[in-house]
C-alpha cells in the first residue's frame, strides 16, 4: 500500500496533481470561472437587445473602447455572442461538465484506484487550462475577440477586412480551440481505456451505472468527431495565414479581388458540423447520465428500462454522427442531401423519447426525496422535453427553411442542450459535492437556486420561440431598422428581465458552493443512501480511493426498494450496495 | 431614477447576503419529509405557472407570428408547421403534466415503499413504436414538401432573377428579354459594374440591375444567389423562402408569389399585426408603418448585418411589365 501514501508537496497535491479527484475539482472550478464570464457576457448583450439605444454604466465600465457613451458597438455585440457561445459550449458544458464528472466518477464508480494514466489526465487538465487562458486573453486584443459567431464560418472568420475580430482575435480563438481539442482527446482516450480495463471484479458492462455508460459513449463520440474540427481549424489557419484556398473562392472585398480560387465555405460547414452536431450530444449525454443516476437514487427505485437507456444512449450517439447536415439545409448543398439528413435527424426523436418516458416512469410510484439534485434532474427532463419537441420543426428541412437562424433556433437549442445540460451539471454538483469536498451543500439555498433558475429559464426561452416565429433573425445588433419587428421589442424586454433574474440566481449557487467548501456540514459516508461504489470510499480523500482491497461487485447499481415475496426489503433497507452479495434465492435483477 | 435602481440592487444584494448567511447557519442538508412535502407542492404550483405561461404565450404572442404564406409553395409549409405544432403541443402538455404531477403525487414520506419496477418490454415497445409511426408521417410529408420546394428542374417559363449580396447591401439583376443571365465573376467588378457582370457575354446585354425587387403575382420566380465577399443569407420570411448566398458558387431557390403587396396589406393577420406595431410606434412618436415584403440578411456577415435589407414589391403582371420595361439594360448603363 505504500505507493499510495507517498509524501506530497503542495504543488503535487493541488497544482500538478495526478489524482483524478483533484483533477475533477480543478476542471469544475475552471469551468465555473469560465461560466461566470460566459453568463456575464449574455447579460451584457441582453441589455443591448432589450434597450438598444440606452446607455448603461455597466457597459461603459466593462467594454472600454468598444462602446460609445455606454452603448456597445455592433462589432462588440457580435464578439460577445461569439465568445458567449464558445465558452458555454466548449469550456463550461464540455470540459466543465464532462471533465469534472468523468474524472470524479469513472474510477470511483467502476472500482478503480485512479485513471488508466494519471499523467495524461493531468496533461488533459493543464491543456484545458491553457486554452482557457488563451480564450480569455483574446478578449483583450485591441481589434476585439473573434466575432464571426461560435460557428466561425469563413470567409467572415478568415478575412480581417470583413470584421475586425477576424484578425488576432480569431487567431487566438483557433489556437485556443486547437489546444482545447488536444485536451479533450487526451481526456476521452483516458476515459475509454479506463472503463474498458480497470473495472473491478464483478463489474460487468451491464452492471455499470448509467453515468458511466454516458461518459463512455460521450468519450467515444468525442474521439470520433473532435479531430475533424481540429482539421477544419488547421485548414482555416492555412487559409488565413499561408495563402491556401480550402474554404475561399472568388472574393472581392475592400476594393480588391483576393487571390483565393476554388475553395468552398460549404466544405467548412460540413467539417465544422461533423463535430458541431455530435458536440451537442457530448454536452447533453453526460448530463443525462447524471440525471438517470440522481433520479433513481432519489426516487428510491431502479431506473426504468436500464437496457433501453443504454440502447438509447448508443443509438443517439450513432445517429448524432450522421445528422450534421441539418444545420446546412439552406447552405446551398445538394437538396437531396437535405432529404437524407431530415430522415436521420427525425429518427433521433425515438431514442430521445424513450429516455424521457423512462425517466417519467421511474418517478411513478416512487418515494421521491426532494433533494436539490433531484429538483434539477426533474428540471432537466422538463426542459429537455420542451426544447426537444421543437427539434421536430427544425429537423424537418421544409420547415427549417423559414425558421433557420431565427430566434426559434436560439430558443430550441438553449432549452434542449443549454439549460438541460446546465441543470444536469447542477444536479451532479449538488449530488456529488459530499464526495468532492467531504462536506454538504445547503439545501434551502439549493431550493431557491432551482426555483428561481427554472422560472427564469422558461421566462427567457419560452417566449423566445414566438419572436423567432415572427421571423426575427438571431445575431442582430438591434431590430430598430425593421418596423415589422417593433412588436417584439416588449417581449425582448421581458426576456432580458428574466435573464437578469436567472443570472443573479446563480450568485446563490456560487455562495452556497464556495461557502460550503469551507463551512458546510461534514458529510457522512453515504448521505443519499445510494448503491454505487463511490459511496463505499472514505469521506476523506485518499490516494487510491479505497483503503485495503478494491471492493468486489455482486449486482447492478439499481437495487433500490427491492423486496421479497412478503413485501419486506430483502436486505433490510431500501438500498443495497453493489458490494453486497446476493442472498440465497435472491433474483439477480 | 437610475440612482434609485442601483440603491435597490445594493439593498437586494445586502439582504440576500444576510439571508444566505442566516440560511447557511441552519446547516440543513438532506431533504426531510417536510421538504418533500413542500417541494412536491411547489411543483404543483409551478405546473400552474408553467401552463399559464404556455397558454398566455400561445394566445397573446400569436399576433407576433408571420401572416399566412405569401407564396403558393409556402402553403404546405404552413400546413406542415401547423400539424407539427399541434402534435408537439399535445405531447408537451401531456408529458410536462405527467412529470410534474408525479413529482407531486409521489413525494417522499418516511416508511413509504417505492415500487420495484425495473422493466416492461410492453411499455417500452409502445413508446418506441408510437413516436416512430408519428415520425413516419411527419417525415413523409416533410420530404414531399422539401422536394416540392427545392426541385426547380421542370418549371415552365420561370422569371430568373439574380440576387447579389455584399457587405452590407443587396442588389438584384433581372435576366431581361432572353430570360438568361449573363456570366458574373468578381474579376469583372469595376466602376459601375458592381455585380461583376461579364459584358462580353451576349446574355448580359439585356440584363437589368436594380436595388429593389419587383415580382409578378402568380408567376414562378427562380432566384440565383451570388455573394462577393462573405456568406449572407437571403431570407424572405413572408414567402417561407431562404437560401444562403455563398462566395464562389451560385445557389438557388424558387417560389410563386400569391398575393400582391396591396392585397397583403388588407389581409386580416397583417392588419392586426400592423395595428399593434403602429400603436407602439405612435407612442414613441414615429411614422406609422405600412406592410411591405422584405428580404433580410440572416447569416452573420459583419458589423451592419442587422441592417442589410431589400424591399420586395409584388404586383400584378401588367404593373410588373411596366416597371421592368422602365429599367435600363446593362448595355445601356455600362458602356
Amino acid at each position: 500500500m505504500s505507493e499510495h501514501h507517498h509524501k506530497e508537496t503542495f504543488v503535487t497535491k493541488y497544482i500538478f496533481s495526478q489524482d483524478h479527484k483533484m483533477i475533477s475539482k480543478q476542471f469544475l472550478i475552471t469551468g465555473i470561472f469560465m461560466g461566470v464570464i460566459g453568463v456575464f457576457m449574455s447579460m451584457l448583450f441582453r441589455l443591448q437587445i432589450a434597450w438598444p439605444e440606452k446607455s448603461f454604466t455597466i457597459i461603459e465600465a466593462f467594454l472600454g473602447s468598444n462602446q460609445t457613451d455606454g452603448v456597445m458597438d455592433p462589432d462588440m455585440y457580435l464578439a460577445l455572442v461569439t465568445i458567449h457561445g464558445t465558452i458555454m459550449v466548449f469550456f463550461v458544458l464540455t470540459a466543465g461538465l464532462s471533465g469534472t464528472f468523468s474524472n470524479l466518477l469513472i474510477p470511483l464508480q467502476i472500482g478503480a484506484r485512479d485513471m488508466a494514466s494519471g499523467f495524461l489526465n493531468m496533461i488533459s487538465y493543464w491543456l484545458f487550462f491553457i486554452s482557457s487562458i488563451v480564450m480569455v486573453v483574446s478578449l483583450f486584443v485591441e481589434a476585439g475577440p473573434a466575432s464571426a459567431g461560435w460557428t466561425i464560418y469563413p470567409p467572415l472568420s478568415a478575412l480581417p477586412q470583413a470584421i475586425p475580430g477576424s484578425g488576432l482575435g480569431m487567431t487566438l480563438w483557433l489556437t485556443s480551440m486547437a489546444i482545447f481539442i488536444a485536451s479533450s482527446l487526451i481526456g476521452s482516450l483516458n476515459y475509454i481505456v479506463t472503463i474498458f480495463n480497470l473495472r473491478t471484479k464483478g463489474m460487468k458492462m451491464t452492471r455499470l451505472p448509467l453515468t458511466i455508460w454516458a461518459f463512455f459513449i460521450t468519450a467515444i463520440i468525442g474521439v470520433v468527431s473532435f479531430p475533424v474540427l481540429l482539421s477544419a481549424a488547421l485548414l482555416l489557419i492555412m487559409d488565413r495565414s499561408f495563402g491556401t484556398s480550402f474554404f475561399l473562392s472568388d472574393i472581392f472585398i475592400s476594393g480588391e479581388v483576393l487571390h483565393y480560387q476554388g475553395g468552398s465555405p460549404v466544405l467548412f460547414e460540413h467539417l465544422f458540423w461533423f463535430l458541431g452536431h455530435p458536440e451537442v450530444y457530448i454536452v447533453i449525454l453526460p448530463a443525462m447520465g447524471i440525471v438517470s443516476e440522481v433520479i433513481a437514487v432519489n426516487s428510491r427505485k431502479p431506473i426504468f428500462g436500464y437496457r433501453a437507456m443504454i440502447g438509447s444512449i448508443i443509438a443517439i450517439a450513432f445517429l448524432s454522427t450522421i445528422v450534421w447536415g441539418h444545420h446546412m439545409f439552406i447552405s446551398g448543398m445538394n437538396p437531396f442531401l437535405g432529404s437524407v439528413f431530415t430522415f436521420t435527424t427525425l429518427l433521433i426523436a425515438i431514442p430521445s423519447a424513450v429516455k424521457a418516458f423512462n425517466w417519467i416512469t421511474t418517478l411513478w410510484k416512487g418515494n421521491l426525496q426532494m433533494n436539490p439534485a433531484m429538483l434539477f434532474s426533474i428540471g432537466l427532463v422538463s426542459t429537455f422535453v420542451t426544447g426537444g419537441l421543437t427539434g421536430l420543426v427544425l429537423g424537418d428541412s421544409a420547415l427549417d427553411i423559414n425558421v433557420h437562424d431565427t430566434y426559434f433556433v436560439v430558443a430550441h437549442f438553449h432549452l434542449v442542450m443549454g439549460v438541460s445540460a446546465i441543470f444536469g451539471m447542477f444536479a451532479g454538483v449538488y449530488h456529488w459535492f459530499p464526495k468532492m469536498y467531504g462536506r454538504m451543500m445547503n439545501k434551502v439555498l439549493g431550493y431557491w437556486h432551482f426555483w428561481i433558475t427554472i422560472i427564469a429559464a422558461y421566462g427567457v426561452f419560452f417566449p423566445m420561440h414566438f419572436i423567432g416565429l415572427a421571423g426575427l433573425p438571431r445575431r442582430y445588433y438591434t431590430n430598430t431598422n425593421f418596423p415589422m419587428f417593433d412588436d417584439v421589442a416588449d417581449v425582448n424586454v421581458v426576456i432580458t428581465l428574466f435573464a437578469i433574474l436567472g443570472g443573479l440566481a446563480q450568485l446563490i449557487f456560487l455562495a452556497n458552493f464556495f461557502i460550503s467548501i469551507y463551512r458546510g456540514q461534514k458529510a457522512t459516508q453515504n448521505p443519499w443512501k445510494a448503491n454505487t461504489l463511490e459511496w463505499t470510499t472514505p469521506v476523506e480523500h485518499i490516494h487510491g480511493n479505497w483503503p485495503g482491497k478494491i471492493p468486489e461487485v455482486h449486482r447492478w447499481s439499481y437495487d433500490y426498494s427491492k423486496v421479497d415475496e412478503n413485501g419486506e426489503y430483502i436486505h433490510g433497507e431500501d438500498f443495497v450496495l453493489q458490494t453486497t452479495p446476493l442472498k440465497d434465492g435472491e433474483d439477480p435483477s | 431614477m437610475l440612482a434609485l435602481f442601483y440603491i435597490f440592487i445594493a439593498v437586494a444584494i445586502g439582504v440576500s447576503f444576510w439571508q444566505i448567511t442566516r440560511i447557511l447557519n441552519f446547516r440543513t442538508v438532506i431533504a426531510t419529509d417536510k421538504d418533500n412535502d413542500t417541494q412536491g407542492k411547489i411543483f404543483l404550483w409551478f405546473t400552474a405557472f408553467f401552463y399559464a405561461m404556455m397558454i398566455y404565450c400561445l394566445i397573446f404572442l400569436n399576433v407576433l407570428m408571420l401572416p399566412e404564406s405569401a407564396s403558393i409553395e409556402g402553403e404546405h409549409d404552413d400546413n406542415l408547421f401547423n400539424i407539427t405544432f399541434i402534435l408537439i403541443g399535445i405531447v408537451q402538455f401531456i408529458m410536462q403534466f405527467l412529470l410534474f404531477y408525479f413529482a407531486y403525487k409521489y413525494r417522499g414520506k418516511k416508511g413509504k415503499k417505492a415500487l420495484f419496477y425495473a422493466d416492461s418490454h410492453k411499455l417500452e415497445a409502445i413508446w418506441t413504436i408510437t413516436p416512430a409511426v408519428v415520425l413516419v408521417v411527419l417525415i413523409s410529408y416533410g420530404l414531399w414538401q422539401w422536394n416540392n420546394v427545392m426541385d426547380l428542374s421542370d418549371e415552365q417559363d420561370p422569371l430568373i432573377i439574380e440576387v447579389y449580396s455584399k457587405q452590407f447591401q443587396w442588389q438584384a439583376r433581372y435576366a431581361g428579354e432572353d430570360n438568361a443571365l449573363g456570366r458574373g465573376n468578381v474579376n469583372y467588378i469595376k466602376g459601375i459594374n458592381t455585380m461583376g457582370v461579364d459584358m462580353s457575354d451576349l446574355n448580359a446585354k439585356d440584363d437589368k440591375q436594380v436595388t429593389e425587387l419587383h415580382l409578378p403575382k402568380g408567376r414562378k420566380v427562380i432566384f440565383k444567389f451570388r455573394s462577393q465577399d462573405v456568406l449572407h443569407s437571403a431570407y424572405m420570411p413572408h414567402f417561407r423562402a431562404q437560401m444562403n448566398s455563398v462566395p464562389g458558387m451560385v445557389t438557388q431557390f424558387g417560389f410563386t408569389p400569391k398575393f400582391t403587396t396591396e392585397e397583403m396589406r388588407v389581409q386580416s393577420e397583417v392588419v392586426a399585426k400592423t395595428a399593434v406595431i403602429n400603436k407602439i410606434r405612435k407612442a414613441k412618436g414615429e411614422e406609422p408603418y405600412e406592410f411591405d415584403y422584405i428580404l433580410l440578411c440572416n447569416k452573420i456577415c459583419g458589423a451592419s448585418h442587422f441592417n442589410m435589407q431589400m424591399k420586395i414589391v409584388v404586383e400584378e403582371e401588367e404593373a410588373f411589365n411596366k416597371w421592368i420595361a422602365e429599367q435600363p439594360t446593362l448595355a445601356e448603363v455600362i458602356k
